[in-house]
């Protein structure tokens, strides 16, 4: 490989680490994902066809994308109003809190997936007082967005805390100063400005709640039609050796996210575009 | 409740009227009470309802202990490996340019945007008794699948873009100017790594240990595809935990999970501990840049 510089570098070892970088990446990541690509091409188009398109499969993916949308835009509204707190306000514990929002990445998911489990069961800590109200959590596609609110809860927060601490108090005083209240400098001047970071974290939550599969399969109860997610899918396919179908399955779920992330991603440019153009006029 | 405004000099045209910030403040802290607080209180309390007694057999079990050292090992695996990776990545994209950089720092993000049960498959698919490979490996007697060097590709494979995603803008931040002084200087490439910028990096460096290490040990769905569940062999501890839990034996359940998320509780503690130290470490670099 013959690199070429914009400028030149007097450094070493850009042979070795680029080359053992690539190296890795592609070992561990690209050849492997490469693989259930081809093997999904390895079926014939009615075989494909039959497996991604099946009725249950469907289902699966109405239930695993629609609920990832729903976790993650409930996550953007309460995201933002923890993000303000953490950042505006001063209460008893905030270090704490604003520690634990991280919970959710440092728990297994395996772990958050009997805890609430237990408790959105009908005679749980949490579950107990819906049950009246007749509205069951567990073992329903409920359950499912819970345990993926749950799981994809610090993204929105990570990602708006540090563009409100760097919001210049300036620019408020501004707009104070020239006689905006305080609700319309939060929707003209404050929100346009952490807009493009809400969508971010909303589209970071939203990609790891599609995949997730460790807290949702204990508290889903997994009935095929009703609240069985894709990745348990494909591992159903996989215990029954149907590689082909399970690869098949797999790279259109792979397909779907990519379309939707890159179209989150085309929103967001749009939107930063709106916000600096706000901005500038 | 005392929630006076952080920037307190600013009159009240800056900040909300307090109704409204105690209402903004109960609801964040009900929104994480249900969704945090709650279940995290849930695992201690289940651990211990049955007693001690019941919490400390289920952990000294010996699938129980078979299953920590399982997960011990994929740790050991995978932190040094995407250690090294992270390293290497930050350095060439740091610190050189050079054509496909961008696609490159988008490739090592992959693994975030594939399922874990998918990067689990890709090695069945490979590895599997009718993957590609698996007739040659079955003719060589290797396992792969269902076998510990399986376990720890999975976990690898999921961890891959934690160091580097850290170390890659603190690196990019700091520049080249330390390291092009030392090598004036007649220092060669080691040492010039070693005296300057692994000093320099070693929060962030240290930082994303911390997050690979959490994730490492707590990965469930690669894992799970490629475990086979065979306890006392096969079996991580986050495995372990759906296995009792299946079988309704909640209070060893937990108890497992319960040691599970008290290792999460340290990583936070470690996170939080190292993330100020990483962020003056990245302001400093940032400052000396736009000095620069």
């Amino acid at each position: 490989m013959t690199p070429r510089f914009r400028h030149p570098s007097v450094l070493p070892g850009f042979g070795l680490t680029l080359g053992f970088a690539v190296g890795y990446l592609s070992l561990i990541v690209l050849i492997p994902l490469t693989m259930a690509f081809l093997r999904a091409l390895d079926l014939s188009w009615d075989q494909f066809w039959q497996a991604v398109a099946a009725p249950r499969v469907i289902a699966s993916y109405r239930l695993t994308f629609g609920a990832a949308f729903l976790a993650a835009a409930f996550n953007t509204v309460f995201g933002l109003i923890v993000a303000w707190v953490l950042v505006r306000y001063r209460f008893p514990g905030q270090r704490l809190v604003d520690a634990l929002v991280d919970l959710p990445f440092a728990l297994p998911t395996a772990v958050a997936g009997i805890t609430l489990a237990t408790l959105y069961s009908s005679n749980g800590w949490i579950g107990q007082y819906l049950k009246p109200f007749g509205i069951k959590i567990a073992f329903t596609p409920l359950g499912v967005i819970v345990a993926l609110v749950f799981i994809s809860l610090p993204f929105v927060v990570r990602t708006v805390q540090p563009v409100l601490e760097d919001l210049e108090a300036e620019v408020e005083e501004a707009a104070a100063s020239l006689g905006a209240g305080r609700w319309q400098i939060f929707r003209r001047v404050i929100f346009p400005a952490v807009r493009p970071a809400l969508l971010t974290g909303f589209t970071l939550a939203f990609a790891r709640a599609i995949g997730e599969y460790g807290s949702v399969i204990f508290i889903a109860g997994n009935l095929p039609m009703v609240s069985e997610i894709t990745p348990l899918l494909i591992v159903g396919k996989l215990e029954q050796y149907d590689y082909g179908g399970a690869a098949a399955v797999s790279v259109v779920m792979l397909i779907i996210s990519f379309i939707l992330l890159l179209l989150i991603n085309l929103l967001q440019r749009s939107s930063q575009a709106r916000s600096s153009g706000e901005v500038a006029a | 409740m005392s929630d006076s405004a952080p920037r307190d000099p600013v009159s009240a045209a800056t900040t909300e009227p307090r109704f409204v910030r105690v209402a903004l403040v109960t609801v964040a802290l009900t929104f994480l009470t249900l969704f945090l607080f709650v279940p995290l209180a849930a695992v201690f309390y289940e651990a211990l309802r049955k007693g001690i007694g019941v919490y400390l057999a289920a952990i000294a079990d010996p699938y129980a202990l078979a299953a920590i050292r399982l997960t011990l090992l994929s740790v050991v695996f995978a932190v040094p490996l995407n250690m090294a990776f992270g390293v290497t990545a930050a350095w060439a994209i740091a610190k050189f340019e050079f054509r496909g950089k961008s696609v490159l720092i988008t490739l090592i993000d992959l693994p975030f945007a594939v399922s874990p049960v998918i990067a689990g498959m890709i090695y069945v698919l490979l590895f599997g008794a009718q993957g590609w490979l698996g007739p040659w490996l079955g003719a060589h007697d290797i396992k792969i699948i269902f076998a510990v060097p399986g376990i720890v590709l999975a976990t690898v494979f999921v961890t891959v873009p934690f160091i580097a995603r850290e170390l890659i803008p603190l690196m990019q931040a700091q520049g080249t100017d330390e390291e092009e002084a030392a090598l004036v200087l007649g220092a060669d490439g080691w040492l010039t790594f070693w005296r300057i910028t692994l000093p320099n990096i070693r929060w962030g460096l240290l930082y994303g240990v911390v997050l690979c290490t959490a994730r490492a040990m707590g990965e469930f769905g690669a894992v799970s595809v490629v475990s086979g569940h065979i306890r006392g062999l096969t079996n991580t501890l986050p495995l372990h935990v759906e296995i009792l839990y299946n079988e309704y034996q909640f209070a060893a359940a937990f108890a497992c999970a319960s040691l599970l998320t008290f290792l999460a509780l340290v990583m936070l503690a470690f996170k939080a501990l190292i993330e100020r130290r990483a962020l003056r470490q990245r302001r400093s670099a940032l400052a000396m840049e736009t000095s620069s």
